[in-house]
């Protein structure tokens, strides 16, 4: 495959980067022999074992999306309405994170990131990095991070291994984020056997700045140093990012070297140094984390933005190994490190923050002429590549794609199949589902994260969106986070499921009194080579990109995380959507508790009819089956700007909205508040499926629970009538503790809340207490 | 400024325990390097929470050592009032300038939540304030549990230097103690965060009585005497 005429770089002191580049080099770097040849023409020779290396990495999906680039770009991300609160102002993909204006002068800068393949080998150390990496993202941009939330899915809890996994995962996380001190506002959980052997570890942060103090990731301004700051490079890591991009086999155990090690400690110093150099005016010209990919990653990207050339020595790097070649610093993703280029002359500032913090601050290299990235070792050239070959010049996949059967065979699955719940089981079938570890109370999960550090928790996890006051920025404002996906609806139906989980994620924020801003996403598929998991790809990201469209909620950046497999085949498709939204005043933020006797409870939307792709099927029957609840993206957007509007006119005093469990189960969730309610709930007729189960436990999208004190209810039915919203109250909070629910008269459920918020509360307690 | 808000590498509530004590308590406060001297105006200082040195070794074990505790030691051997926080509170162990050590949580895991606890008859203006018998107050720690020696915990409970208990132990301290202060009565340590309890978005307000107790002697301190060293 090589051309004989073609010469390599002279020879390296290194005797091991004078190996010759076989195809079984090339094919064990994760590269095609397509992408060779092309790595051939691009440099006009062949490439030595350390630029080998370099191309490996920058070309893995996991730098260069290239199998997700073009599906990518369908999603907007821009708002259409440029008066409205929200404009993008660094938009997803051009810098390490995007950022939106939440007025005043202020930006928000927010990204979600995958740390899957690592959490599989190393739950601690994977789910810890995971949130380094992606708070680093974070305050790159000049932004001081300021909540933290995680999406995590595992396989069966009852599975010894998914409890070794869950445990070590949540640990990570709460140590890593605690130590930092940033706020983690918890997340969302599902459990689902798909990620047995694979969990999802997406760990989100967010970050306030000023307008001007938004930073680049350019190296420009030729003859500028490049500092690098941060702690030695080790061995650790490497090449973590072409691990990321294959599947995860049963020899996977054995890359644990590829798994990094986190030390949150110094992140903390990093992240203080950084924001205090930042601070300092004119001084930094280009920063950049070392995340994936490390050094690589960081001088030719910055080189690239910069249109610039970029050389660097590697004697002058900070390491804590000794005998480390070229291949392996450049490839080591050591953690807590970062890239800063800084206006020549003025090189002491730097120094003298890093040395305040008692961090490296290391001259390596400076920006050069032309568009080379040059890296020397002991004199000698042991990389020289155009630096944007590595990065706008990566492979473009398209690849094919099929249906799968399951979804076809989903559309045909009817739910006349099984006959209607008896109403004398309906009290068994919500305790199988309170007790079901996806819809449990996660409690066990979030009492282990500092949520209240920085002063700012203002609705703590566990409600239907995270809010924190913006206190450090001096303002009086809220941001409400939350995060959706329901693997199931994908897995039936991808197009509809990614509709789904924005529409949820947004309807989570309008329960909470937040308009959404912006969304960051985090698509978690499985092999993008087999047909029908690019189908999956391909679909979710149609049904995002039209929701995003359809609401003027655009995308500002997010993470593809591909070959995530198991055993038997990809996990189900798991586009996970985070968005933030914006509350201006105290009094317009809700909880989703009910809080006193005597509340009505109303039912927004139709009564709901469908049972496809329930969790009621899995608990019931353990079926994953079915039609996929309809989404009716205008009677969304009626329901939200309804909800909003109301909870600000100080009409709605809590809102929940009905998601996995259906009716039944949120409404006795509004019950479980700090001191339990009871209920009196009267359903007039079983609705348009004539059946108590579709009714009590289906998913139908677009459908809310809200709280109204008794003497509002009228102008709550009056103004959702001229709003075009169905609503009927359906019954009265009482301070019994009971919940006595009748449907068309006849008596379904007598049940004592306490007992009902006991399954809930210890379902995934008493999981965890066997390990 | 009249309270020194120690900033160690590695604390993570130093601006909210100035915003605490400054923006909402409107008493002058500042964050002070753990590198720096403290100033010669300090009239109280306040070591707040976090993971100093990244709690390697042992929580605060580090921490005891940076310049600013030789400050920190004369301010306190004078009668400066000084109030540890969390890490704080593990840091004026380690110190010698609070009796007993915090080791980890009998659960093994952190606990965040917002935690009820008794004010204790210390014998002090801490519950002779407006501080009512029962309180709550957010606890975020992995290692609150606090151990001391039986002859001393013996003294500490005679001398009534216990502030405050934990109604519904989190974490295994000995004696449900969340809170105690020295023998003289100027130097505090509490494993609860009062800074997060002061504000109408937070849990509670209970946090106020608390910090404002500890402020309340401000009035009548002779800074200069204090800080000289």
């Amino acid at each position: 495959m090589t051309d004989p005429s073609m010469t390599s770089l002279p020879p390296n002191p290194d005797p091991c980067l004078n190996v010759e580049i076989t195809p079984e080099l090339v094919a064990q770097h994760g590269l095609l022999p397509e992408e060779y040849e092309n790595i051939l023409q691009i440099l006009g020779r062949i490439p030595n074992l350390t630029e080998l290396g370099i191309f490996s990495v920058m070309w893995s999906e996991h730098c260069a999306y290239k199998n997700t680039r073009k599906l990518l770009k369908l999603f907007p991300t821009e708002k259409k309405d440029k008066d409205s609160i929200g404009q993008v102002l660094v938009k997803a993909g051009d810098e390490n994170a995007g950022v939106i204006d939440i007025g005043d002068g202020w930006g928000v800068a927010f990204k979600i990131e995958s740390h899957n393949h690592p959490s599989a080998i190393e739950p601690f150390e994977g789910a810890a990095t995971g949130v380094g990496g992606i708070v680093r993202d974070i305050f790159t941009m000049g932004a001081r991070p300021i909540l933290l939330t995680n999406s995590l899915r595992f396989g069966d809890i009852e599975n010894p291994q998914v409890k070794r996994l869950f445990r070590g995962v949540v640990s990570g996380i709460s140590n890593y984020g605690n130590c930092l001190g940033i706020p983690n506002m918890g997340g969302d959980i599902y459990f689902d056997s798909c990620y047995e052997g694979n969990p999802l570890v997406n760990a989100l942060c967010a970050g306030i700045l000023r307008h001007e103090e938004i930073q680049k990731g350019a190296a420009t301004g030729v003859g500028n140093p490049v500092y690098y700051v941060g702690p030695g490079t080790g061995r650790d890591g490497l090449g973590g990012a072409s691990f990321a991009s294959r599947e995860l086999t049963e020899e996977s155990a054995a890359d644990r070297p590829a798994v990094q090690k986190g030390d949150p400690f110094m992140e903390k110093l990093l992240l203080e140094a950084c924001l205090e150099m930042m601070a300092i005016p004119g001084l930094v010209v280009g920063i950049q984390d070392m995340g994936a990919a490390g050094l690589t990653c960081s001088t030719c990207e910055t080189a690239s933005r910069g249109d610039s050339g970029i050389e660097i020595d590697l004697d002058l790097v900070p390491q804590r190994e000794t005998g480390m070649n070229s291949y392996e610093i450049m490839l080591s993703e050591s953690q807590e490190r970062m890239l800063v280029i800084v206006n020549r002359g003025r090189e002491r500032e730097l120094e003298e923050v890093f040395e305040k913090w008692d961090l490296h601050a290391a001259r390596i290299g400076e920006v050069k002429e032309g568009d080379r990235m040059v890296v020397r070792q002991k004199g000698v050239v042991v990389a020289d590549l155009p630096a944007k070959s590595l990065t706008d010049e990566a492979p473009i996949y398209d690849q094919p794609s099929s249906e799968p059967a399951h979804v076809a065979q989903a559309r045909d699955w009817t739910v006349d199949s099984i006959s209607s719940l008896p109403a004398n089981e309906v009290t068994p079938a919500l305790e199988k589902l309170l007790a079901h570890p996806t819809i449990a109370s996660k409690r066990w999960v979030w009492k282990q994260y500092d949520h209240m550090v920085m002063s700012g928790c203002t609705v703590e996890p566990g409600s239907d969106a995270g809010v924190v006051r913006l206190s450090i920025a001096g303002l009086d404002k809220y941001l409400a986070i939350a995060n959706d996906c329901n693997n199931r609806f994908c897995y039936l139906d991808p197009y509809k499921g990614a509709l789904i989980a924005f529409v949820e994620c947004m309807r989570n924020l309008a329960c909470s009194g937040a308009k959404a801003l912006a969304v960051t996403d985090n698509l978690n598929f499985g092999n993008p080579n087999k047909p029908e998991a690019y189908y999956m790809l391909k679909e979710c990201v149609k049904g995002l990109a039209d929701a995003c469209a359809h609401f003027d909620v655009p995308v500002v950046g997010g993470n593809v995380s591909l070959y995530n497999e198991h055993g038997e085949g990809s996990i189900d498709p798991t586009p996970v959507v985070s968005m933030v939204g914006l509350i201006d005043h105290a009094d317009h933020i809700t909880r989703s508790s009910l809080s006193y006797p005597g509340q009505s409870i109303i039912l927004l939307g139709d009564l709901p009819h469908e049972l496809g792709g329930s969790y009621f099927l899995q608990t019931q029957y353990g079926l994953k089956e079915g039609v996929v609840p309809e989404v009716d993206l205008g009677a969304e957007a009626k329901l939200q700007n309804f909800l909003i509007s109301k909870i600000e006119n100080g009409l709605i005093s809590c809102a929940h909205d009905l998601a996995e469990g259906g009716l039944l189960v949120a409404l006795v969730e509004m019950l479980f508040g700090e001191s339990p309610l009871g209920a009196t709930v009267s359903i007039p007729s079983l609705g348009s499926s004539s059946r108590l189960d579709a009714l009590l436990f289906g998913e139908s999208q677009g459908r809310v629970l809200i709280g109204v004190s008794s003497e509002k209810v009228d102008s709550v039915l009056n103004e959702a009538r001229d709003g075009g919203v169905p609503a009927q109250v359906i019954g009265q909070s009482t301070d019994g503790q009971e919940l006595l629910l009748t449907v068309n008269d006849e008596e379904i459920v007598r049940s004592d809340i306490s007992k009902l918020q006991k399954i809930w509360e210890d379902a995934i307690p008493s999981h965890m207490q066997s390990v | 400024m009249k309270v020194a808000i120690i900033q160690f590498p590695g604390s993570n509530c130093d601006w909210d325990a100035e915003h605490a004590v400054d923006q909402i308590l409107g008493v002058p406060a500042k964050r002070i390097w753990h590198k720096d001297s403290l100033p010669g105006e300090t009239e109280a200082v306040v070591v707040p929470g976090g993971f100093s040195f990244g709690d390697y070794l042992r929580c605060g074990a580090i921490a005891q050592f940076s310049p600013i505790m030789t400050d920190l030691k004369n301010f306190a051997d004078k009668g400066g009032q000084v109030l540890g926080i969390c890490n704080g509170f593990q840091i004026l162990c380690e110190a010698g300038l609070l009796p007993g050590a915090l080791i980890r949580n009998d659960c093994l895991d952190f606990r965040c939540l917002n935690q009820s606890l008794k004010v204790e008859d210390s014998n002090d203006r801490f519950n002779r304030s407006k501080i009512g018998n029962s309180i709550a107050l957010p606890i975020a720690h992995g290692e609150g549990n606090y151990r001391v020696k039986d002859s001393t915990l013996e003294e500490i409970e005679a001398n009534k230097q216990v502030l405050l208990r934990y109604q519904g132990n989190p974490n295994g301290s000995i004696h449900d103690i969340a809170g105690i202060r020295n023998r003289d009565g100027n130097v505090y340590g509490m494993m609860p965060h009062p800074e997060r309890a002061i504000e109408a978005h937070h849990p509670c307000l209970d946090g106020i009585p608390v910090l404002q107790s500890f402020l309340e002697p401000l009035q009548s301190a002779r800074p200069a005497e204090l800080a000289s060293s």
